[in-house]
């Protein structure tokens, strides 16, 4: 059974972790995450969970303390958001490598300098290389969706990895929308319970965990999260799977939205991608073939899937919600270049950097860049990246 | 406290929870506090051990290999207390839901950079959350593991190789942080000073008293390095004694807020017959260092005068 209801992103991951009721969750206060651990205290102060709740004195211990609660043999859970994320690096490769299924609800903000607390990805992008499973979310129902799979794809043998649930900053988790939750009882059934196979307090066997690894070692830890990683595509389609037949909705590793035909398309992750939908509808209309893929998870990378969605697409927008700065484009463009290499040659693309800082992406911005578009498929010049949105 | 018990024929004789096989250098005060501090350890209580990334870490747990009997965790070298703080968490949940019999105790170990610098955040967290653990430091007084950098926690006027000697340097400018009186501040049940000396009675009972004190408790011990003080590996205990006759190291514990001096040399050994044991003070006995050495002692007389007003409140 499910219920109707209206709730922000943040009070909707709030609920998922509710429901899910996990053993540790280590904590600091940052915008626009902040919410998610303000729930938690009052859920706990309320009897309805009964989390061990860290409140700890940074980011870098939330994470720690994640790693070492995880590494004990509990689930453990935690929120952030731009320069807390930033602080954590350093934790999330040890977090990865440990092999620890942690879950964090990333909640996407735009990194200083300047200093800004709105929606951009440069929080997590940097994180992109960090060894943790990546899921964006497009609105409130998909971080509250996503959430609920997470500990499902983290936790299985086959993968044994941090997930993060990101979802954007104000725009999603400040927004109330309209959302479908899910019973307690069937949730909790779904998720099932966590029995590590190794962990630091079983009684039957002492574990180690972190230690040094010199050359002859460290490698093949290396590759072995690789395999991981790799796993994690078929545990994600599984988990997806069970969760449509327990809810009806159907969640893959990419969207395509009105792709049949489709001459332009743009690549998109995040909120921008309801937008775009919506700018897609309007073309539609006019009868212009626009069509658009939502990323849903950035890692493992679902580059067989992107090229595969491509179909007759001649001329292709690469939506990046950061910079990677390395003066062509942003992270989203060169990986999505890669994918089509080899498999889908010939479609020309644009790199739009967008949105940076909680910049507004509107249904008229998606129409100025389908209309690009459709001038670069006809033959017009067009630089490979450029910023969208901009004053220059 | 009941310290009367202690034998430290008893004590050596419990079975080993670190072992032979690591790699630290002979002379090395590291594994000397850590088996110290785990002989405090009743042979029926389990353990989790955190350690900070250190000299410690990377020549006691080098894959495929631990010294460690217990259950062992590093993840990084400034967050040793917040692990070890995320480990106690779970202990706390899963105690609670019955999934964990018997009872466990949770010991972190740091060197003085892990501590007093890089880590200071981290531990000062752990402790004013309540944490119930044990945060060990084993200072020697640099950044050993890294090759013998100055940290917070050198002496004044030590050779390091951030703070060089040379005729423009007389070595560290600075004066020792005085780490153990800031965790005292922190309000928690146990602080506690040591070092090695005697029979082991004041470490063991110390750590004994920091394992089985409910809440958060910090020890910091005494850990010389040959390497970094330059002396003869032999020379370890001999040191060590020095450092608490000359009062450069008191022994001295804090209970609830109460503070309690272990020790008071009958004769109060110059701080020059310490310093003279080691290398890295080797210019303050060449020409125009005796005004050095008297500012050192000057430091001392005063911080071993305030720590006795203290103890006698």
């Amino acid at each position: 059974m499910s219920r109707n209801d209206r709730m922000s992103g943040n009070e909707a991951v709030a609920t998922a972790i509710r429901q899910i009721n996990p053993d540790v969750i280590a904590a600091f206060p940052i915008t626009p995450s902040t919410e998610i651990p303000q729930y938690i205290s009052s859920f706990k102060a309320n009897g309805l969970i009964d989390t061990e709740f860290v409140a700890v004195e940074s980011e870098h211990s939330a994470m720690s303390a994640c790693i070492g609660a995880s590494a004990a043999g509990a689930r453990a859970m935690t929120a952030t958001s731009s320069a807390g994320m930033a602080l954590m690096y350093e934790l999330l490769y040890v977090a990865a490598s440990d092999r620890l299924p942690i879950v964090m609800a990333a909640v996407n903000r735009a990194l200083s300098g300047p200093i800004n607390i709105n929606a951009d990805h440069s929080d997590s992008m940097g994180a992109r290389d960090s060894g943790w499973i990546q899921i964006y979310s497009e609105n409130a129902q998909e971080a509250y969706d996503n959430m609920l799979m997470a500990h499902r794809i983290a936790e299985h043998p086959d993968v044994m990895l941090p997930v993060m649930v990101c979802q954007d900053g104000f725009i999603t988790s400040h927004a109330v929308e309209n959302i479908v939750i899910e019973d307690d009882g069937p949730v909790r059934g779904f998720i099932g319970s966590y029995s590590p196979e190794k962990y630091l307090l079983n009684p039957a066997e002492s574990l180690g965990v972190g230690p040094y690894s010199v050359s002859v070692y460290y490698m093949e830890i290396k590759r072995q999260q690789f395999e991981a990683m790799n796993s994690a595509r078929a545990v994600i389609a599984g988990v997806s799977e069970d969760f449509a037949a327990m809810t009806g909705r159907d969640y893959g590793m990419i969207e395509k939205y009105r792709m049949e035909g489709a001459e332009l398309a743009v690549i998109v992750m995040g909120s921008a991608a309801g937008t775009g939908k919506a700018a897609v509808d309007r073309l539609r209309g006019s009868g212009v073939k626009a069509g658009l893929v939502k990323l849903r998870v950035f890692r493992p990378f679902p580059d067989a899937e992107i090229a595969e969605a491509m179909g007759g697409v001649r001329a292709l927008g690469i939506m990046d919600r950061c910079d990677g700065f390395s003066a062509c484009g942003g992270p989203l463009g060169a990986e999505a270049r890669g994918a089509l290499y080899g498999r889908a040659e010939g479609i020309k693309t644009v790199n739009y950097v967008y949105g940076l800082g909680g910049r507004d992406m509107r249904v008229e911005d998606f129409e100025a860049l389908f209309a690009e578009l459709a001038r670069v498929r006809d033959g017009a010049e067009s630089l490979r990246c450029r910023y969208h949105g901009v004053r220059e | 406290m009941a310290y009367n018990t202690y034998s430290l024929k008893e004590a050596a004789s419990r079975p080993e929870r670190f072992v032979a096989g690591h790699r630290l250098c002979a002379g090395c005060g590291a594994p000397v506090a850590v088996r110290a501090v785990l002989r405090a350890l009743r042979p029926e209580d389990r353990a989790v051990v955190c350690s900070a990334t250190s000299c410690l870490e990377v020549s006691t747990c080098t894959y495929p290999y631990t010294s460690w009997n217990d259950s062992f965790i590093h993840t990084a070298f400034e967050n040793a207390a917040a692990t070890a703080s995320g480990v106690e968490a779970a202990y706390a949940a899963l105690k609670r839901k019955g999934r964990i019999p018997g009872e466990w105790k949770f010991i972190a170990f740091g060197g003085d950079g892990g501590t007093y610098d890089i880590g200071f955040q981290s531990l000062s967290g752990a402790m004013e959350r309540g944490t119930d653990m044990v945060y060990v430091c084993y200072d020697n007084e640099a950044y050993m593991n890294t090759g013998i950098q100055r940290s917070s926690s050198t002496p004044m006027f030590a050779d390091t190789t951030t703070s060089a000697t040379g005729p423009k340097s007389d070595g560290k400018p600075q004066f020792k942080k005085d780490l153990t009186k800031i965790m005292a501040a922190h309000g928690i049940p146990y602080v506690a000073q040591s070092a090695f000396v005697g029979n082991f009675k004041d470490i063991h009972q110390k750590s004994e008293t920091a394992i089985y004190t409910k809440g958060p408790a910090f020890m910091n011990i005494l850990a010389p390095c040959p390497r970094g003080w330059r002396y003869e590996t032999a020379a370890l205990m001999e040191i060590c004694k020095a450092a608490v006759d000359s009062c450069i190291w008191p022994l001295f514990e804090v209970i609830d807020g109460e503070w309690v001096l272990n020790y008071e040399p009958k004769k109060k050994l110059p701080v020059a017959d310490y310093l003279r044991m080691q290398g890295r003070f080797r210019h303050l006995f060449e020409k125009g260092g005796e005004r050095l050495v008297e500012q050192l002692q000057d430091g001392v007389d005063r911080r071993w005068e305030e720590l006795k007003s203290l103890c006698e409140r």
